[in-house]
């Protein structure tokens, strides 16, 4: 199962700069476990201590986020587009 | 209210639009928006509200114009440096359209302050630079019914989406409950941003407003718009109102103003 990761601009220093990876998995939780494989630290920036999705960051599957999908249980197909949005909140200065 | 003469040539170009028409332009003209920041999404903001002849503009910022602002913040020149930026914002505002009452706040906006500084606005764009302001924002808007327009950008990525937890919407804590702990999500100035991306988002955030303002009905409610700069791409994708939301949920926890701690640690 491959599918296409969007990594948001701040946590592409984990990802050699890139802005979309490669990567496998039957569910976003094996995903994640995956992608922290190959880009060690990813998965912490994301999850929280119980492993839980951490509350400013959003993960779409195409254009559906998955907390209210199945969270981490959320299946993926081949060629699904994953989005990683983190809040951000510039505007002003 | 009636045009003039002067008005009907200024807004020609709206009020030929069938969707538009003289009815939507009325509506623009009496409408009263308030923005939350004089600086990058702010200046777009402000200067097409203002030129498009919104009636009220209000506009809320504490700092003074600085040099390194003018790469991006276009309601600011040269000639405005050291001056309060919601001055120098109301005087490049006024310039462009004598219609527009604008009304600046030289200020911080607090719990304390923000109820009674947007209660008689309409609408409110949010352009604020930290997550403490944009949470602030969201619950007061929430509590007062307000529509409100969220903006948020960094280095060459913007978000926009509009809010509408009172209309069957998601507010900003459906999508986002919690502002990161300090030090996760870096929100300050040293991260950067491409000066243009504030214009292509601000822009974005008047248009919702513009529609709003005349009540068209498709938009940016339930909907998050994320822009790329550098891929030049869009990507548009579903927003849900949350059941569990502590403000716009079924059980309520959050009833009054929150104060967060505001962080500007990168890690």
């Amino acid at each position: 199962m491959s599918v296409k990761i969007r990594i948001p601009t701040p946590l592409r220093k984990l990802t050699d700069g890139k802005g979309e990876v490669e990567g496998a998995g039957k569910t976003i939780g094996e995903l994640l476990d995956n992608l922290d494989g190959r880009y060690p630290g990813i998965k912490e920036r994301l999850c929280d201590e119980s492993g839980n999705l951490r509350r400013f960051v959003n993960i779409y599957v195409n254009e559906e986020d998955i907390r209210f999908r199945q969270g981490k249980e959320t299946a993926l197909a081949d060629g699904d587009e994953i989005s990683i949005v983190p809040a951000i909140a510039g505007g002003c200065v | 209210m009636e045009f003039t003469d002067e008005q009907v040539k200024r807004y020609s170009r709206h009020i030929i639009l069938p969707e538009v028409g003289g009815k939507g332009q009325k509506k623009i003209c009496r409408s009263k928006v308030f923005i939350t920041g004089a600086g990058g999404l702010g200046s777009p903001v402000a200067l097409y509200l203002a030129a498009a002849g919104v009636g009220t503009i209000g506009i809320i910022d504490h700092d003074v114009v600085d040099l390194s602002n003018l790469q991006r913040q276009i309601l600011h020149s040269t000639k405005t440096l050291d001056r309060p930026k919601v001055d120098s914002a109301k005087e490049t505002l006024e310039a462009l359209n004598p219609d527009v009452k604008v009304i600046p706040y030289r200020e911080k906006l607090t719990s304390a302050n923000i109820m009674d500084i947007i209660k008689d606005y309409d609408i409110v764009l949010d352009g604020s630079d930290n997550f403490p302001t944009r949470f602030l924002v969201n619950d007061a808007c929430f509590f007062l019914g307000k529509t409100l327009i969220s903006g948020s950008i960094f280095r060459f990525e913007g978000q926009v989406t509009t809010l509408k937890p009172h209309d069957g919407h998601p507010c900003y804590r459906c999508l986002y409950p919690e502002p990161p702990p300090p030090g996760l999500v870096p929100s300050c100035q040293e991260a950067g941003v491409l000066g243009v991306l504030a214009g292509t988002v601000g822009v974005i955030q008047a248009t919702e407003a513009i529609k709003e303002i005349i009540g068209m009905i498709s938009s940016l409610a339930s909907y998050l718009l994320i822009y790329n700069a550098l891929e030049m791409r869009f990507l548009k994708v579903k927003t849900h109102k949350d059941p569990n939301c502590l403000l716009c949920g079924k059980e309520q926890k959050i009833t009054k103003l929150l104060d967060y701690e505001q962080s500007c640690v990168l890690r």
